[in-house]
């Protein structure tokens, strides 16, 4: 064979998969996104057509309150989980990285753990912490004269934080880790002379050296809210808080499947995926920008 | 899979080898201000220990409650072991319910996650490396779309992939999860990565000099050179294949195709109607927390091994 042809037969089999399982299930779901479906007669008993609808299904998405809410849900999420998420990461890893720490290996292990664990485990175990009778967080706090209900309306929201929480701190931990240990050791030797505390350092060394780890972690935290489905979907047989189209990603799979509205669940899938994208492309984007003025 | 979690991934590709070095555990920080105040050290270490039960107390209320019956599982407190220790009849209950439905789950997301991560694998090496070592008309296009499909997420590509199988017939059955987990844009560009920096040219023209055809210098000479990497795209494609369930979930209807994350699920959502469920549930929890706590110890030597060498190297 000739090296002409070698790169594209290595290539192939990739090629083919990434094609049939990305590229043309997107051109499809941009299609379906701008048509509608038609029943003819009373009970669509006269066929049924699928007609060209314009932009009337993203405009249908971009109006209906529902999906919205959503949206406005996952903002909100995100501000307070990525905000609580990401300080908690960065103050594990300077305690991890101060040298007062014990058994610091063990600890970074128990922190990464839940990493391992699927969302929708991690969910199930939560779920038991959650459901009052089965509960014994419920009962202690209970027991003190609290009456905390995890699943109710308001409360629930906060429940999938923590899980979110509890799932990703200790992988973003590490990254911050990674970064500290790339400060050089001759910083820390000056600031030690200058009589520096270790508050200062951390202030003053520390969180301003690993500023682009902090921004890319908190950027791909963002990208991950947007895309929330499996922890919401679990707890909502359990919680009378979370509808069915309690996140974008939920209401998009909610069209398809529970209302049979398939142009409208394209539209809303494009969606997602298009601010997925514009959002990672402005990660990268940063994160280089970071990266060059170092 | 790779439409799995292109964000995931995304969010894993770029502090990979970041994350390497932490997981070494060594660097120049660490030793810089030995010999602290006894005090600073325990008030640290028991912050760190309060932080600890939090990470864990999920894990320990599984084991502490898959020992006991479904009665004292709501009437003895959740912190403690009941009165019985039957472990393992609530065990060979998850193993034996619905004529050992459990185990197929087990064995259906080790089929899902074991070949979908070996070829994806394979597939992304074979592509990273004709991407890295070629000189080619198209090369920057097909380097160019291979990014943008990393950056749109497999959540949202889930079920623009249902409207496609559906079309042609293949939806609730295994090839409908299996083929999107055959793709790994993520491990194309580690693997592209690596063998830029791993592959030298001079050995390539030597093979060739020696008779050796170009899928021969690709399997015999290169593959062994790329073997971190290769550790690396499988353990984390194995691992995202494992904890997917948007995918199976639009895809599958058929309770015998599930992977375990969805059979679990299915087993929870019954716990309304059937109280008994729930021990079934905390039994298979437990059974499928377990070697996932195992992958992640091994998941994190093999960070040191694997991908620090590669940034040593690139």
């Amino acid at each position: 064979m000739r090296s002409r042809t070698a790169p594209w037969v290595l290539l192939a089999p990739f090629l083919v998969l990434f094609i049939g399982t990305m590229i043309v299930p997107i051109i499809m779901a941009i299609g379906y996104s701008f048509t509608r479906v038609e029943r003819s007669g009373l009970l669509g008993e006269a066929g049924i057509r699928s007609v060209f609808a314009g932009f009337d299904n993203y405009i249908a998405a971009l109006t209906n309150v529902n999906f919205l809410q959503a949206i406005g849900r996952m903002i909100l999420f995100g501000a307070v989980q990525v905000t609580v998420m990401i300080v908690a990461a960065t103050v594990l890893a300077l305690l991890l990285e101060s040298a007062s720490a014990r058994w610091p290996g063990f600890f970074r292990a128990a922190y990464f753990l839940p990493y391992g664990i699927p969302g929708v485990i991690a969910t199930i175990l939560w779920s038991f912490l959650y459901i009052p009778g089965l509960s014994p967080i419920v009962d202690v706090l209970g027991a003190i004269g609290l009456d905390v209900d995890f699943l109710g309306p308001n409360m629930v929201l906060w429940s999938i934080a923590n899980i979110v929480t509890w799932t990703y701190t200790g992988y973003n931990m590490l990254i911050i880790i990674a970064q500290l240990k790339s400060i050089p050791g001759e910083l820390y030797e000056a600031a030690k002379l200058d009589g520096a505390s270790s508050l200062r350092v951390a202030l003053a060394i520390q969180l301003p050296l690993i500023r682009p780890a902090l921004m890319l972690t908190v950027i791909f935290s963002i990208i991950g809210t947007l895309q929330l489905f499996a922890e919401p979907r679990l707890l909502q047989t359990m919680s009378a808080g979370i509808t069915s189209e309690y996140t974008p990603n939920m209401s998009a799979y909610a069209f398809a499947f529970q209302y049979n509205d398939i142009g409208m669940a394209a539209a809303q899938s494009v969606i997602i995926a298009v601010a997925a994208f514009l959002l990672s492309a402005i990660a990268l984007g940063v994160s280089n920008w970071t990266e060059k003025r170092r | 899979m790779s439409t799995a979690d292109a964000t995931t991934t995304a969010r894993r590709s770029k502090p990979l080898g970041n994350a390497a070095r932490a997981a070494r555990g060594d660097g120049p920080s660490g030793r810089r201000d030995a010999g602290r105040k006894p005090t600073t050290t325990i008030i640290v270490t028991a912050i760190l220990a309060i932080v600890a039960i939090y990470f864990l107390v999920p894990v320990y209320w599984v084991v502490v409650n898959a020992t006991k019956s479904t009665e004292e599982l709501f009437g003895s407190s959740g912190f403690w072991f009941g009165e019985n220790f039957q472990l393992f009849e609530n065990l060979k209950a998850v193993l034996t319910a619905n004529g050992g439905i459990f185990p197929r789950w087990g064995l259906n997301s080790l089929l899902y996650s074991g070949v979908g991560s070996v070829l994806a694998t394979y597939f992304s090496v074979a592509a990273g490396y004709a991407l890295a070592k070629y000189r080619f008309a198209g090369r920057k296009i097909v380097y160019g779309l291979v990014l943008g499909g990393v950056l749109v997420p497999g959540t949202a590509v889930a079920l623009p992939l249902f409207f496609l199988f559906s079309s042609i017939g293949i939806t609730n059955t295994y090839w409908s999860v299996l083929i999107p987990s055959l793709v790994s844009p993520f491990g194309l560009f580690l693997a592209s990565i690596y063998a830029s920096a791993a592959v030298p040219d001079e050995m390539l023209e030597a093979g060739r000099l020696d008779g050796v055809g170009e899928l021969g210098l690709f399997h015999r000479l290169s593959l062994p050179q790329l073997v971190p990497a290769i550790v690396t795209i499988l353990l984390f494609q194995f691992v995202a294949i494992w904890n997917n369930y948007m995918l199976p979930l639009v895809m599958l209807a058929d309770e015998k195709l599930y992977p375990i994350t969805l059979g679990l699920d299915n087993w929870r959502a019954q716990t309304d109607r059937l109280p008994e469920f729930y021990q079934l549930t905390v039994g298979g929890a437990l059974l499928s927390v377990i070697p996932l706590a195992i992958l992640i110890l091994v998941l994190q030597r093999f960070w040191r091994g694997g991908l620090t060498e590669g940034s040593i190297k690139g």
